[in-house]
């Protein structure tokens, strides 16, 4: 008898439960959020750059577009904090490629925990992320004069359909990840498809001023619905109208891209 | 006899490619069995079938007794993996890498942390413990994935070419490690393309090409196969060359092979020494080195495949793990 099969399991378990599975997912997301600890790049991406969008965009377009920073701030920063949203769902590809590639992912795979618990563990991470680039914009905006209209309520509100569509858009960010060869790739893809798609909305100027042709595509633009929806929760006006429909195309890009994305990764892998 | 691990009919296909054309395999429990072939063999393929990472087209495997299939969970329970895929986390420390594992594998906060701790120091990486994995040399990196796949006090360890890349010293090192957990009743599944590699540790091997096993034996029985024994003459002046080679291959029977200025010729028959003394007498041939020696693995694996083992080696490891 050996120290080797003296210590291990003599009827290992059959199946998980699902709190073993949360449990794994937790550790995990520890995983990816320790990382920063030894990559500070990483956080000066989560922060200085949103930062430095709010001060750009408030200060340079704010008199041209409405007249004073001021104004300004008070339109552009939901849609500010939206674009970020948007690519902050890269980190997702970005990391899941990077395990891939790295063989990070097959170790863990080896591993008796849940096969969910990966995928979900970097997902937990990137959401905690994204309230961190969110709290520090609404912070900002704030310091810059940005005032709630409807108080903390509203900034729940918007901090819950935020996460909420980020969590559905991952998906595409995790499709991209398992399908791109390296991570770099799903930088370059996040630059191709997201800025356009983030410049084409209300975000950042009044649809009014673009060209007809443009306005059509800018209504259904989800960046737009979920610019509107953030407007309404943290300055004022309609909520229910933009929040729902945010809803509805996170449903449905969860609808089309979660299979795809699973589908994906099991071929791979 | 207790098998660790047992394959039966093992077939892979990556789309027109097949990986794996049939593969059996015995393993019994303790011991270091060495899987050897070229990259694109099939041989990690193999490896990720019985760590539960791939499904077989066709055929079934079990690993400690359960299905690798449909006992997955209960496999994984019982395996270590490390290899040119399974890997570390380079962005974490070597303390944080073992952690991460030890809590997935449900040890509590302080068991990690000292389980952590002692298989840093039994693998003399204490001083580098809270430096991210990326800063490690090549052989670091080496012993932290393979005290990465230990925490778990796996009964079967998969080796997937754990020294390629790594400097003699390294190699060396890390076969020590081998030796040590095998003397522990650890059962270890090695791949390697250094025959070398599988001769220092590997009670039996098999000999791997094109997705199928082509030779299995122990290394001795293994170099037997080709004919027992090798007659090495290299003479003093290069320009006489062809003519040892003439006489080498009229005497011998076989085709003999020139590396630098020495003439190879596999032998059977004891009596061939003496006579191509004569020859080289007669001919007045001075030579610098005559020898009859065992053959090594290099020359089993060219005269069972056809080509040299690791001349003959694409970069198309890929193939393997992506699909088209």
């Amino acid at each position: 008898m050996t120290a080797a099969t003296l210590t291990a399991p003599l009827a290992p378990a059959r199946r998980l439960s699902l709190v073993a599975g949360l449990r794994h997912t937790v550790t995990l997301a520890w995983r990816s959020l320790v990382q920063i600890k030894h990559n500070p790049m990483e956080l000066l991406d989560l922060s200085i750059q949103p930062v430095m969008f709010v001060l750009l965009f408030t200060y340079v377009f704010g008199g041209a577009i409405s007249g004073s920073p001021g104004d300004y701030l008070k339109f552009a920063l939901p849609g500010i904090i939206v674009q970020n949203a948007f690519f902050a769902t890269m980190t997702t590809g970005f990391g899941l490629n990077n395990d891939l590639t790295k063989g990070v992912f097959d170790r863990l795979q080896a591993l008796p925990i849940a096969r969910w618990a990966p995928l979900a563990g970097r997902i937990l991470a990137d959401t905690v992320k994204q309230a961190w680039s969110v709290s520090l914009l609404v912070g900002v905006g704030m310091v810059l004069g940005f005032r709630l209209g409807n108080g903390v309520l509203g900034l729940l509100g918007a901090f819950a359909l935020l996460l909420a569509f980020s969590l559905a858009a991952s998906w595409i960010s995790v499709l991209v990840g398992v399908l791109v060869s390296e991570p770099d790739k799903v930088q370059i893809f996040g630059f191709m498809v997201i800025f356009p798609l983030t410049f084409t909305s209300n975000a950042f100027v009044p649809t009014e001023t673009m060209p007809s042709w443009l306005q059509r595509w800018v209504e259904v633009n989800p960046v737009t619905i979920l610019a509107d929806a953030l407007r309404g929760l943290l300055v004022g006006g309609p909520v229910a109208g933009p929040a729902g429909k945010a809803l509805i195309w996170g449903a449905a890009i969860a609808a089309i891209f979660a299979p795809l994305a699973v589908r994906a990764l099991k071929r791979r892998v | 006899m207790t098998y660790a691990i047992r394959a039966e009919g093992l077939v892979r296909r990556f789309g027109s490619t097949t990986a794996l054309a049939g593969v059996d395999l015995e393993v019994p429990t303790g011991t270091v069995f060495g899987l050897l072939g070229p990259n694109g063999a099939g041989k990690t393929t193999a490896v990720r079938v019985l760590a539960t990472l791939l499904r077989a087209d066709e055929g079934h495997a079990t690993v400690g007794g359960f299905d690798v299939d449909r006992d997955a969970h209960r496999v994984r329970q019982l395996i270590g993996l490390t290899g040119q895929y399974a890997s570390v986390d380079e962005a974490l420390t070597g303390t944080e890498n073992l952690l991460l594992i030890a809590r997935l594998l449900g040890f509590s906060r302080s068991d990690a942390r000292s389980r952590a701790r002692q298989l840093l120091a039994d693998f003399h990486l204490s001083d580098a413990a809270e430096r991210a994995a990326k800063t490690y040399s090549g052989g670091m990196r080496r012993r932290l994935d393979l005290a990465a796949s230990l925490v778990g006090r796996p009964q079967v360890l998969f080796l997937d070419e754990p020294t390629t890349g790594l400097d003699p010293r390294s190699r060396n090192e890390l076969w020590d490690i081998v030796r040590d957990l095998v003397s522990d009743g650890v059962t270890v599944l090695l791949t390697t393309q250094y025959l070398e590699e599988a001769d220092q540790l590997a009670g039996e091997i098999a000999v791997v090409d094109h997705g199928r096993v082509i030779a299995q034996g122990t290394p001795e029985e293994l170099k037997s196969k080709t004919g027992g024994q090798i007659l090495a003459v290299r003479p003093v002046d290069p320009a006489e060359l062809s003519t040892v080679v003439a006489i080498a291959g009229e005497v011998s029977g076989a085709t003999p092979e020139v590396a630098q200025t020495t003439v190879t010729v596999p032998v059977n028959d004891p009596g061939v020494l003496p006579a191509v003394v004569r020859r080289l007498d007669a001919a007045e041939i001075q030579v610098a080195e005559l020898a009859l020696r065992g053959s090594s693995l290099d020359e089993v694996f060219l005269s069972l495949t056809g080509h040299r083992a690791e001349q003959d080696a694409p970069a198309d490891t890929e193939l393997e793990r992506t699909p088209a």
